[in-house]
């Protein structure tokens, strides 16, 4: 079993870009579907699906759906990116 | 016991799904039981009854006398069922009850609360949630005192955690007082004190462990009672019982009657009433004092002058408008100005439910958003869930199942809103007063629903109406034409969320007080008989004030928790981000970065609520904007002005950044 002092400093500092990536990536697409959705508002209700105009849609249900899958894509990212630098928890 | 502990772990799917399906034909019997005469409140009280009797059952056989129990649920909460935990957890009175309608009145600006309360997860997530499970101490104020060295942030960090969860306490405790009162018809007191015992009786004896367990069994039965009255309604209207889906079609038919609406000359007749309405009040503003005494001696010259036979309704009719009378002039012309908006609102056409930026700017209602969002991350009850899983990889699945969990409620929330609006304009409006439906006449007695005939035509107008935010979720099933066993079953629904986040709060509060002012800097040496004793000591007392300070019915305290998401961004959440991402942040820039962050928030809270501050037009409720962004700079520079931090927390921050091994905790 690897003790914390075991993992060379250069598998952790990659490790940790990989994090930033996926923590960059994850903030960007949460800030479309909240901040630049509800800006442009006014311009993407004039698409209408199945009686929900788009901009509407994406305030009440749509960025709901897009932050679930955030969030669920970043946990099974990093857990396979733990395994990967070989930082993931010991068992107990 | 721990052969029985571990065999319920391994059991924990099987046994809630027998808990579901037992609830689920619970509630058939009391429908059969009401087709075959069961008396209303007979149905109100045996929901009552068995929901806080089961609860209380969960909470009692979960005692422990075990630290890590009782602070962390040992933690070996699966994070599927820590996900449903932090669901009831999270989910207030607010969002049970008050969410749908807040949508109802404000149409798209009041997404800004399903984005923030939801969006939110996606920051815990990726800045908080896995290293603070890593961490793995009991309490956020721990994790402040091992980063930023001892106990000035450790301070600082116990009373942010006691100003937010407090105020957030009160209004869930106000939240049982109410629901009580109303479908037991028993007093607001006693509602408040029944429904303190139901919170203490899951807390007390076993901690976070019978918390955790309480609020799964809250939360089935909060979503239950939730989707159970627009499906049905969804099923009405559209003809497919999937109200999320269907919704669509009804906000098209919300806007052409809208459209109607606006164009109809009775309508437009009761708007130019309220302008003479408005012009009225207005005058009194303007004559103020004198207009004050004048009111006043006109009302008490109303009540002498009454025959002595007069009936005695009308006799305290008159005495409520005195007892509700301004007590100053000043506190008349704030009442009278809000009175004056209201009917100056009530003078223009119905804006469209759909279109942006219509009652809230497009500023303010991002501003809402981000402060929600900020906010919702940095709140120690939610948080400190994070604990109570076994491991950083639990920890970051179990977000993702919180917020699905949540989401489930939140995505149902605008179509609440879109059939209860539809419902309204539709089949209520245009309708001769004599023939309303009964749902209006029973809610209006009790106050969510009030109408008055301005233009003397007998028929309701939309502007003649006005309906609470409380009374879309309440009397959806009456709309729906359901039975009152589903009315009670949303009243149970509406009892789960308010106890489960009250549990939570009061948790968080005793365990700052006992777990961090206590033990941490008191008396450290205390042995953990004494430290439980203390913490559940701790834990009545805190229940019994809050309770005390919900029977006066505050109505600052739905504003007061507004304002709390607010302190807590500005105050708790740059503090703990920079702590685990920024290596260099030091005591001396989170103290500072606390301090400022907080003050500024609060500086702009009173300055714009009460001596009319205004920078850009922000609005009070959205005072964090500014203190956010304050407290992560002042963190930044004040770090690295005074030199960084030491070598030893530099390998803490390391420690928690990574899964692996152990977190090397400093304290002073």
């Amino acid at each position: 079993m690897k003790e914390l002092q075991e993992v060379s400093k250069e598998q952790r500092a990659l490790y940790w870009k990989k994090n930033v990536r996926l923590t960059t990536f994850t903030l960007i697409i949460w800030f479309i579907v909240t901040y630049v959705c509800a800006f442009f508002v006014k311009e993407l209700n004039t698409i209408v699906i199945f009686g929900f105009p788009f901009g509407y849609y994406m305030g009440a249900q749509g960025s709901l759906i897009v932050f679930v899958w955030l969030i669920f894509n970043y946990a099974f990212k990093m857990n396979k990116y733990d395994k990967e630098f070989g930082v993931e928890e010991e068992e107990k | 016991m721990a052969n029985g502990k571990s065999s319920f772990l391994d059991n924990l799917g099987k046994i809630y799904a027998m808990y579901t399906v037992g609830f689920i034909i619970f509630v058939i019997g009391l429908g059969i039981g009401e087709k075959m005469g069961m008396s209303n409140s007979a149905i109100g009280y045996t929901y009552m009854i068995i929901t806080i009797g089961l609860y209380a059952v969960i909470g009692i056989s979960s005692r422990t006398a075990k630290v890590s129990e009782y602070y962390v649920a040992g933690r070996s909460v699966p994070a599927f069922f820590n996900g449903m935990a932090t669901g009831s957890d999270w989910m207030s009175a607010a969002s049970f009850i008050g969410m749908a309608g807040t949508i109802f009145g404000l149409g798209y600006d009041g997404l800004a609360y399903i984005m923030g309360w939801t969006g939110g997860y996606v920051l815990l997530a990726v800045f908080l949630g896995p290293y603070l499970r890593k961490f793995g101490q009991y309490t956020i104020p721990d994790f402040l005192g091992a980063r930023y060295g001892g106990g000035a942030a450790r301070s600082i960090g116990i009373l942010a955690a006691i100003v937010a969860s407090f105020t957030y306490l009160i209004a869930q405790v106000t939240g049982v007082g109410i629901i009580m009162s109303r479908f037991l018809a028993i007093d607001f007191q006693i509602g408040v004190f029944v429904g303190l015992a139901g919170i203490l009786v899951c807390s007390m004896l076993g901690g976070m462990k019978a918390v955790t367990w309480t609020q799964v069994a809250q939360y089935i039965i909060l979503i239950i009672a939730y989707l159970v009255p627009v499906t049905v309604m969804s099923y009405n209207a559209t003809g497919i019982p999937v109200s999320e889906v269907m919704y669509g079609q009804v906000l098209q038919k919300i806007d052409a009657k809208e459209k109607v609406i606006n164009a109809d000359p009775k309508e437009i007749e009761v708007m130019g009433l309220w302008k003479v309405e408005a012009d009225k009040i207005d005058a009194d503003i303007k004559a103020l004092p004198g207009s004050f005494d004048t009111k006043k001696q006109a009302l008490n010259d109303k009540l002498a002058a009454l025959p002595a036979d007069a009936p005695a309704a009308e006799k305290e009719k008159i005495q409520k408008s005195i007892t509700a009378f301004p007590k100053t002039p000043a506190e008349a012309k704030e009442k009278w100005e809000a009175a004056k908006k209201a009917a100056m609102d009530k003078t223009k056409p119905i804006k469209p439910y759909l279109q942006p930026f219509a009652r809230l700017d497009m500023l303010n209602m991002l501003a809402l958003t981000f402060c929600l969002m900020v906010g919702t991350a940095g709140l120690p009850h939610i948080l400190m869930r994070y604990y109570t899983v076994p491991s950083v990889k639990d920890a970051r699945i179990s977000v993702g199942w919180s917020l699905f969990f949540i989401f489930l409620l939140y995505f149902t929330a605008p179509a609440y809103a879109a059939f209860a609006r539809n419902e309204v304009l539709s089949n209520v409006i245009g309708l001769p007063i004599a023939q309303l439906p009964a749902w209006m006449a029973n809610w209006g007695k009790v106050g969510l629903v009030s109408f008055k005939d301005l233009n003397a035509d007998g028929i309701l107008q939309f502007y003649e109406l006005t309906i609470g935010a409380d009374a879309i979720v309440l009397a959806t099933p009456e709309i729906a034409g359901l039975p009152y066993v589903v009315s009670g079953l949303v009243a149970a629904g509406g009892l789960a969320a308010a106890l489960s986040t009250a549990d939570g709060l009061l948790l968080t509060i005793s365990n700052a007080l006992s777990h961090d002012l206590y033990y941490k800097m008191i008396n450290p040496h205390a042995s953990i008989v004494k430290r439980l004793t203390i913490s559940r000591i701790l834990l009545v007392i805190v229940a019994i004030i809050s309770a005390y300070v919900a029977t006066f019915k505050l109505t600052i305290i739905v504003e007061l928790v507004a304002w709390a998401f607010s302190i807590a961004a500005a105050s708790f959440f740059p503090a703990l981000v920079m702590g685990i991402w920024d290596k260099k942040a030091n005591k001396a820039g989170a103290l500072a970065g606390m301090w400022l962050g907080f003050s500024l928030c609060l500086f702009y809270m009173i300055g714009s609520r009460f001596y009319g501050l205004n920078w850009f037009g922000v609005k009070t409720i959205s005072s964090g904007l500014f203190g956010i962004p304050l407290g992560f700079i002042t963190i930044y520079v004040v770090s690295r002005l005074t030199g960084g931090a030491p070598k030893d927390i530099q390998d803490f921050v390391e420690s928690v950044r990574i899964p692996r091994g152990a977190a090397v905790a400093h304290e002073e």
